[in-house]
Parts: C-alpha cells; structure tokens; sequence
C-alpha cells in the first residue's frame, strides 16, 4: 500500500545527536572512553523528582519513585570519577568541545550566541547521576541546503551523554546503568519540522551527518551517532521516537510510524462503529488462578507455584483488535504489552487473540472468557507475576485500551533495528530546564567566532573536487569517499604510507561495505589500526591482497596489532629465499610441461605458484624468480 | 521602580533594560546581528559581564545576548507570578514521635521556579510535607526558623542562641530536635552544642546535604529522613550529626556531636566519626545503635544548659618556619585561651618555646591537638613534649583540633579562672574523650 504522504498531511522534525572526538569528557577530564569488563565500583542511589513551582512533576519518573526504584551505577576508575558520580561539582566546560560545536554552527549558517549558558534538563530515569543533563545552547537559527530545498536549522547545543543502562534485577526495582559514557560531549542540532516525507528526512539526516563529519571532530562507529525524530499526523499525534542509530533506518522508521498510526485511527473508527467508549473498559480485574490450576503454559505456571497471580481484565469490542497488526511482527496487542512491562515491571501479557498458543488450551481460554464474563467480541488480557505488578500493568493494559479508542496517544518511543519503534515512556511535559549554577556563563566573543570562521573545514563539493584533480579519482569513487564517515582518514593514510590513492580509497568505501555486508564489525577496527595496515603496505610487508583479512582479523581481536594480524594470519611476505623451494616443488611437479614448454611454460608455473603464495608474495618478485630459474 | 535594579544587571545592560522598562521575568524580545530571541528576562549574577542581557527562550535554554547600540530590546509583556499552592498538611498519625525540625540557613528542601530558575527554600511544616511527604509516615513534625546563614557565617552567638531555643523546645516536651544546618561548620556546631546540652532527655540531630535539595539526586531528604527518624525513636539522647555513610542511598550514619569532622569537599560521606565510632545507623527506617556506650534516652531527665561560649580563643596551626610573634601577637590583643594545631604526637618547634611559656605566665590557656586528625597525643614521648608540659600546655589526648577549639571556647566561657578552666579541659562532658582506641584495619571506614 504506497502512502501519499502529502495527503496524510506528514511533517517531521530531526534531532541528531553526536559524540565529539575531544581529548576528554565536558565537565570533567576522564577520558570518553567505554569500558567491558566488570565495574570495579558500584553505588546504588535514588533519584527523586524535584517539584517546580508549578508542581509539574515527570509522570513516569514520578510513579517510579512511588515504586521505590532504585539505580545501582556501575563505574571503573579508567573512566570516571567522582564528577560523573555526582560526587564532585562539574569542572568548567570543555572549550575543544565548544569550538567544535561552533564550527558545525557556522557551517549550517548560525548565528552563536553571545554567551554560553549551561542549563540543567532534568532527567530522573536513572541515565543522569545528577538527575538532570546538562546541556547549553552555542548557536541559533541556521540553514543547509538539501538539493534545491532549504531546510531551517534552529539550534546547536552541546550537551553530556548519558550513562547507559545495562540492565534490571529485583524484579524490576533495580535498574542498573554504567556510568563510562556519562559526560561525553554530544552536539545536538535540530531541525524545523518541516521534512514532508521518509526519504526527505533520511537525506536531510544524510546532510547533516556529512556536515558533522567535514568537521573531522565527531566519533564514528555504532552509539556514537543517534537520530531523534519527531513524526506528527494531523489526525495522529506528535510521537518523538529516540536513538535510530543507523542513517539508512531512518525512512523506514518513518514510514513504519506513518503505517502505525493510520492503522491506530482506522481500529479508533472500527471501535466507535462498534459503539466501544472509553468507559466501556474497566479497571476490573479478576483473579483467574482456578482456571490455570493445571496448566502446561510455562509462565504462569511458574508465577503460580511461586504464589503469584495470575490476573485478567476484559476489553470489551476489542477481539480482533489486539492481533492487528500496526508494523511488521508489531500488533495492538504488542503495545499493550510494553506499557504492561514498563509501567508494571512484568516480562508480558497473554491475550485471547492469540490462543490459544504459550501451552494454554481452548478449554482454559473458555473457561477465562467466562470468568471475566467476556462475550465473542470481546478481548481478554491476562498476566501471571507478583500481585503489584499483575495490578500495574493490567491498570497500563486498560489505559491504552482506552488511548486506542481515543486514538494515537502522544508518547516517546524509541527505535529498533528493525525500524520498528516501541512505547519508552510518555512524552515529557514542558522541558524543566533551570540553570546549573555550578559552572560560569561562558563568553563567546567575536574573536573566538571569527577564528573559528576563518578555519572552517573544506565544504563538501569543493572537496570532491580536489579529490578528484588531485588523487585522479574517479567522480563515483571520490563521492562515495566524501560521503563516507572516513573522509578524513583518506587523506592522512595516504600521506602516512605512501599507498596509491587508488587502493586506499578503494577500500575505504567498496570493502569495507563489502565486509560489512559479510557481518564484520568495522567499528571495532580504529582509525590509527587502519593507517597502521596501510603502513605495513607501504613498506613491503604485507601484501595489497590481505588488507581486508587483516582488517577483518583486527576487527575481532581488539586491542591487538597489525603486526600480531601479520603473525596470526600467516601472512609474513616470502623473501627470495623462501620462494626458491617452492618455485622448485612446482617445477619439479610439473616436469613433463616445463620439459616440452621450456621457457613458454612461464604462464602457466605463474599461476600455479601464485595460486600457493598469494598474499604473501609480490608477484613481480615471483615472476623475476621464476624467469631466471627458467633461463 | 521594577525589580530590575536589584537583579544583578549593570552598566550597559541595566541601561537598556531600564530603557525598555523591563523587569525580571517579563517577555522580552532582544534584536540583535539580525536575529530575534524572545523569552523571559533572567537575573544576572553580580559578577557578570555588563554588557550581556539574559533571555529563558520558549526551549528553556538561558541565552546571553550582548547589548550594543546596534540591539533593540523590547517589552512584550509583564510576567506572571509564579504560583504554588503548598500540599495540604497531610494527616498527623498521633502515634508518632512529635520532632521539630529547625532551620538555620542553606536549604534542606527547596523547590525549583522553572521559569526563572530561581530556587525557594522550603522550610514550613506544609512545604517541607510537600517536598519529602515520605516525613509524615516518620514522625508528626513541626518547624521554627532560628536563623537563615551560611553556616561559615555563623558564630559563637549563634551557637549560644540556638542552644536555647532548643533547651525551649525540649522543655516544651518534643521527642527530638533536627537542626538543619550547612555542611561546611556543621561539626563545630554540633561540638558546641554537645557542651551547651548536657543531661539531655532526647536526642539533638544536626543534619546537612551535600548536593542542594533543588536536584533530583540531592542527599536532603535521605538525609533529613533519616534524622527525624532517629531524633524521634532512636534511644539514645545526645547530640549527633547524621549524613549518608557511604556515596550509597542506602544508610543514613549518625556520628556523635563531639567525634565527627567534615572530611571531604564533596563527597555524600564527608562526614566520618574520628578517634570513635558512631553511634547509631538508619537503614529501610529502621534504627540500629551501633556501641552500647552512649547516654539513654529519657524523658524524665532534667536538661542542663550551658549556652556560653568566650570568643576570644584562636586556633593556632604549627609548620615548619611558624613565627612566634603569631602567638605573641594573640597575647598581646588579650586572647584567653589558644588552641594550638601541634605536628604528631604533640610537637611545635622549640623556636615557640618562649612565646609559649609567656602565654601561659599571662594567664592564657594554651592546649594542644594534633595536626594528625587521628590518634591520640602523647607529650612525654621525645623532649619537645616534656618541654611543653612543663610550661603548662594541656594535652587534649584525642581530641582532634576542631572539638578542641570548641571545647576551649566554651570552658572559657563557662569561667574566666585559668585553673578550673584548665581542670574542666580535662574533664569529659559529651564523648569528646575516649581512652581506648580500638583497632580497625583502616583508618577512615569508608574514606579513600
């Protein structure tokens, strides 16, 4: 079904958010780096929601509060101290980091402010020590141009990351989260939302990543770049979906929310023929224990020999809703499912349209329908856990029920590989921004703008014409390596090892997408590891032939050389000395010809030697060899 | 006239402002380079440049804006007062403890105006009810503002001022006192006090944060939680100081008044117990003593209130090169009692000798801690300690500098006659002596 776009009335907005490639974090000076092993510090703290004057309170944070949810932070003495423990006030902040926030600003035509003022964005889900982010505006007000379009740019901040969640214990109440990646400095600019359709917002997200690129001072590589978008129909809702990590998943995500939501009004429009209310959904829950008091379905099983309930709540003209399907593999049902785990902490839901199925009979479904009195067309959701779980999270089931006969509630969602987006938590009120008196306004003065100004990266075109006349690329090649998050690395391998630029180029874009294709994770392989394989190219010591094996074995043994690559992969190059033998087996092995070929038999000993050393062994080297042995 | 002259704004920037008419938290709209940025007027810090106006755009970021002829600033409209209604006292359960909570200054709970920025302290019953409602399943509070101060601005007249006004109180019959106080002289406050109560009937807590209570992750309401608490229903009566023990929300440490020291600049856990243990700990709202050696509470008993403290006693810090004309000098202005900081087990340099000996002939009291924080002094190891002793300098064993100090001021304060002042030196009243010191594998618990 190919949507009209226009027609539906689609706009969306872009947030991108990047990390920047400084020398260290924005408030404090560990270096933005991550860590894998086990933590060798840990805190448990509570975050509690501070009321405004206007009582506003963060619904989500508040009823997680109330729940008495605790945070238990993982840190390591490598990457953080006591300023990302919320231990020690802020540092003031990091001045590379603010420069190269202003030379994105200036490249996307902004205006910076005067003065820097740090603000504190409150965030109490646990990803802020602090609990709230710091964050400040440097410029306002810009434009890019996107082909013949101009799209309006209206800010550029610069903000800490937040630390990462690595999980729950204690049935939920704890939640844990690493605190490495807290206070790595991120630019955020936004756009207005004036992108019309999913390919738009992909190539406008495309323009921006490139800008940010050009500024050679931003990390690459999967979590270091994330997409926020913000997707509105006027008969739907505003719906922020967070952290679409990859560039080419953004019109997907788009046009899988656009999907999602037409497929929301259209069962809202079903639900008021059939006359269904909001109402009409009620908070009654019925304990339903007696009707799996024998049951093969695992899970309540298991909550029932621990004495847990298993409860169920009609949904009265909702059969068939639930196994609608909204996005692929995504239906009504599965957004209840996630407002159950997320507001009552349970692993999921049962519904009756998808029974019977998990081990439940027919004659259990029936016996369920009776028990809480639901006719044909009506739907039942069930769920086995601790009592105050099953409670909440039939209340969240009920509540989106009836969000669903309202239609598209307004909420933050948050992107999957797949494109797909599920429910995060509701949108946030008013942001709560109030000033983070611990660091002083930062002056960004004339001088500072104009130095920055005169000292701006080559734009795009430009250098992909120099490119071009310079290295005496092809256009299609140069593009691709303009275009790519490598574009820097290009130039300084090739000054560093000496390698024609033909090579170099040609694996920085066609390989490498080639073997990511094949699963390898050429993130994991850094910059300095690539100019190291060239290097070895250039001096002879490896061959042109094993750059992606090399790469291909760095990028699973991290922290490993390019010499321990050579060593591991067998790939030390033949000398003189070690091909004589060879060269000798094979003549040896093919007497017959090289008897009646005599020196004609050149072709053919060629290949067969090079088919053996290939990789290891110059071929001009081989070659000379093998016409002397032939003289 | 608007609020404007009083907001931080000068120079340049007050002129244009003034110009337009515009006050703080007002709509204005600031031309400038071609741009537009509207939003509410923000006040400036004092320190500020002069030349920048403050403007809390529609995102709630805050951004400077300089003034110069070029700029147009402009009214749009008046701001709104923000409004707050308090919660409603909730419910007082008659079975809890009645613990009054006095203020003294900093903020224990605060509430954030979003639209300013500006942070109110809260310190009614009802506002405090409001911002940790968690208090009134702990015990049925009640408040009383003695003083609103920094606590490196508060003195000895304070101390003397708010031990009465506690002794009031507890005579009244509550069955705690929570005193909030700033973190930086907390532990003197709470040392001073230990001397100023005695024979309490209940227990006096002294209780601070170390993150402002305006942010979600702030130590205050653990903190004060855990304070009510044991001020209500822990049995012991005697001053304590209560903080978190670790970085950790976990436990809420109650440190006794005379043995606790501001030990970090910002760790949760700055407070440590020296020379001694702590007396008592709060976890999951539920108290456990940590030593049997401590005053029990009870209501029958008759407090004492010795609220005087003598102002004119310094504290002396020994090192390497120190002039003794420092401590003629305080003879000189008529000090009476010096509190010198000694290196080690109890040592000033024999240059210090004379000016010592002059002090204690012209009737100072001169004693001595040490330096080390922990351990205890001990004079008559090598010469340089027998030589003080013989001039009258009074070792004050474990003590360590700051609870000294105090001590003197209120011995002094309690009689101007060196002989008894020095006896009542020596005297234990509230802990501040302990003769054993028990071993433990690392000096500081939970310190780095």
């Amino acid at each position: 079904m190919a949507v009209d776009y226009a027609k539906v009335g689609l706009k969306v907005g872009l947030e991108i958010h990047q990390q920047l490639n400084v020398n260290s974090k924005l408030f404090c000076s560990c270096p933005p780096e991550l860590f894998k092993e086990e933590p060798e510090i840990t805190f448990l703290r509570r975050l509690r929601p501070t009321q405004s004057e206007l009582g506003q309170i963060d619904p989500a944070a508040f009823f997680e509060f109330q729940k008495g949810v605790k945070i238990l932070y993982e840190a390591s003495r490598k990457s953080s101290c006591l300023v990302e423990m919320d231990e020690e006030p802020p540092h003031p902040i990091n001045l590379d980091a603010v420069e190269v926030v202003l030379t994105a600003s200036l490249m996307m035509n902004m205006q910076p402010v005067d003065e820097v003022h740090v603000m504190r964005k409150t965030v109490i889900d646990g990803s802020n020590t602090t609990g709230f982010q710091r964050t400040c505006i440097i410029a306002l007000d810009g434009w890019i141009k996107v082909g013949d379009k101009t799209i309006p740019m209206q800010a550029a901040s610069l903000e800490e990351d937040a630390a990462r969640k690595t999980g729950t214990q204690d049935e939920g109440k704890t939640i844990r989260y690493r605190i490495d990646r807290l206070g790595i400095p991120l630019i955020e600019v936004a756009t207005a939302p004036v992108i019309y359709s999913p390919m738009e917002a992909q190539e406008v997200a495309f323009a921006i990543g490139r800008i940010l690129r050009d500024t050679g001072k931003v990390m690459r590589g999967l979590g270091t770049i994330r997409q926020d978008l913000n997707v509105s129909l006027p008969n739907g809702a505003l719906i922020e979906i967070k952290g679409v990590q990859e560039l080419e998943l953004i019109s997907t995500v788009v046009e899988y929310e656009v999907q999602r939501q037409l497929g929301l009004i259209s069962i809202k429009e079903e639900l008021a023929k059939k006359g269904i209310t909001a109402e009409a959904l009620k908070l009654d829950f019925v304990d339903v224990a007696s009707v799996f008091k024998e049951t093969k379905c695992k899970v309540i099983r298991k909550a029932i020999d621990k004495n847990q309930k298993a409860m169920a709540v009609k949904l009265a003209g909702f059969a068939g809703m639930l196994g609608r399907e909204l996005m692929p593999n995504f239906r009504l049902g599965t957004e209840l499912s996630d407002r159950a785990k997320f507001w009552g902490r349970v692993g999921g839901i049962f519904h009756t349209d998808e029974m019977p199925n998990y081990g439940i009979t027919i004659e259990e479904v029936e016996a369920l329908r009776k028990a809480v009195g639901a006719g044909e067309d009506d739907a039942v959701v069930f769920v086995a856990d601790t009592a105050e779980n099953v409670l909440d999270a039939l209340r969240a089931v009920v509540e989106r029920a009836q969000e669903a006969v309202n239609c598209v509630p307004a909420e933050t969602r948050t992107a999957k590989d797949d494109g797909t987006t599920r429910y995060m938590r509701p949108r946030p009120g008013a942001a709560r921004m109030y000033p983070e008196t611990d660091i002083p306004p930062q002056m960004i003065t004339d001088e500072l703008v104009e130095n920055v100004r005169s000292n701006l990266p080559e734009p795009a075109e430009k250098k992909l014409a120099r490119l071009i006349k310079q290295y005496g690329l092809n256009e299609k090649l140069a593009k691709q390596l303009v275009d790519s998050e490598y574009n820097s690395l290009f130039e300084e391998t090739l000054k560093e090892s000496g390698v024609a630029a033909s090579t170099v180029s040609a694996f920085l874009t066609e390989t490498l997408k080639a073997l990511k294709r094949e699963g390898v994770q050429v993130d994991n392989v850094a910059d300095d590891q690539i100019k190291s394989i060239f290097k070895a190219v250039g001096l002879g010591e490896l061959a042109k032939e094993a750059i992606a094996d090399v790469f291909s074995w760095l990028s699973k043994n991290e922290g490993k050389s390019v010499q321990d690559a050579v060593d591991a992969l067998g790939l030390k190059m033949f000398t003189e000395a070690d091909l004589a033998p060879i060269i000798e087996r094979i003549i040896a092995a093919n007497k017959a010809s090289v008897d009646k070929l005599g020196k004609n038999a050149f072709g053919m000993l060629m290949g067969a030697v090079m088919k053996e050393v290939r990789g290891k062994a110059n071929p001009e080297l081989v070659g000379k060899l093998l016409r002397e042995r032939l003289k | 006239m608007s609020q404007i002259e009083n907001s931080g704004y000068k120079g340049e920037a007050l002129r244009f402002l003034k110009q337009a008419d515009c006050g703080i938290g007002d709509i204005i709209r600031v031309t400038s380079k071609g741009k537009v940025y509207e939003g509410i007027l923000i006040p400036r810090s004092e320190l500020g440049e002069g030349t920048i106006v403050i403007v809390k755009m529609k995102s709630g970021y805050n951004v400077g804006i300089k003034v110069t002829k070029d700029v147009k600033v402009e009214k749009l409209g008046k701001g709104i007062k923000p409004a707050f209604a308090s919660p409603p006292i909730p419910k007082q359960n008659p079975a809890l403890p009645h613990v009054v909570i006095m203020s003294t200054g900093g903020t224990i709970a605060s509430r954030v105006d979003y639209r300013t920025g500006a942070v109110r302290s809260a310190l009614s019953a009802s506002d405090l009810y409001g911002v940790v409602p968690e208090l009134s399943d702990v015990a049925r509070v009640d408040t009383e503002i003695v003083f609103s101060l920094y606590s490196e601005n508060i003195t000895q007249k304070h101390w003397t001022e708010l031990a009465q006004t506690v002794a009031k109180r507890i005579e009244q019959g509550v069955d705690g006192v929570v005193i909030a106080h700033g973190t930086d002289t907390m532990a003197y406050t709470s040392a001073a006090l230990s001397f100023a109560l005695q024979n309490l009937p209940v227990p006096v807590i002294l209780v601070g944060a170390q993150r402002s209570s305006d942010r979600p992750s702030s130590d205050a309401a653990t903190n004060l939680i855990g304070a009510v608490k044991a001020a209500g229903e822990a049995p012991f009566a005697e001053v304590g100081l209560a903080m978190h023990e670790t970085v950790s929300d976990t436990a809420i440490i109650v440190h006794r008044g005379t043995k606790v020291r501001k030990c970090h600049t910002s760790r949760r856990d700055t407070f440590k117990s020296i020379n001694g243990f702590p007396i008592a700990k709060v976890k999951d709202l539920q108290v456990t003593m940590q030593t049997d050696q401590y005053q029990r509470r009870d209501a029958k008993k008759k407090l004492v209130l010795k609220p005087n403290f003598c102002e004119k006693v310094a504290l002396v810090k020994f090192y390497p090169g120190l002039d003794p004309a420092i401590i003629d000098f305080y003879v000189e202005k008529g000090i009476k009692g010096i509190l010198l900081e000694g290196s080690g087990l109890g040592h000033v340099s024999k240059f210090c000798f004379d000016a010592v000996k002059n002090a204690v002939e012209k009737g100072v009291v001169v004693a001595l801690a040490s330096q080390c924080i922990w351990g205890r002094v001990n004079m008559n190891v090598y010469d340089t300690g027998r030589d003080l002793l013989s001039f009258g300098v009074v070792p004050l064993d474990d003590m360590f500098p700051e609870t000294g100090l105090v001590k003197l001021m209120w011995v002094l304060g309690q009689t101007d006659d060196a002989k008894k002042a020095v006896k009542l030196l020596k005297t234990n009243i509230a802990g501040e002596f302990s003769p054993r010191t028990l071993p433990q594998e690392k000096i500081v618990e939970g310190g780095q």
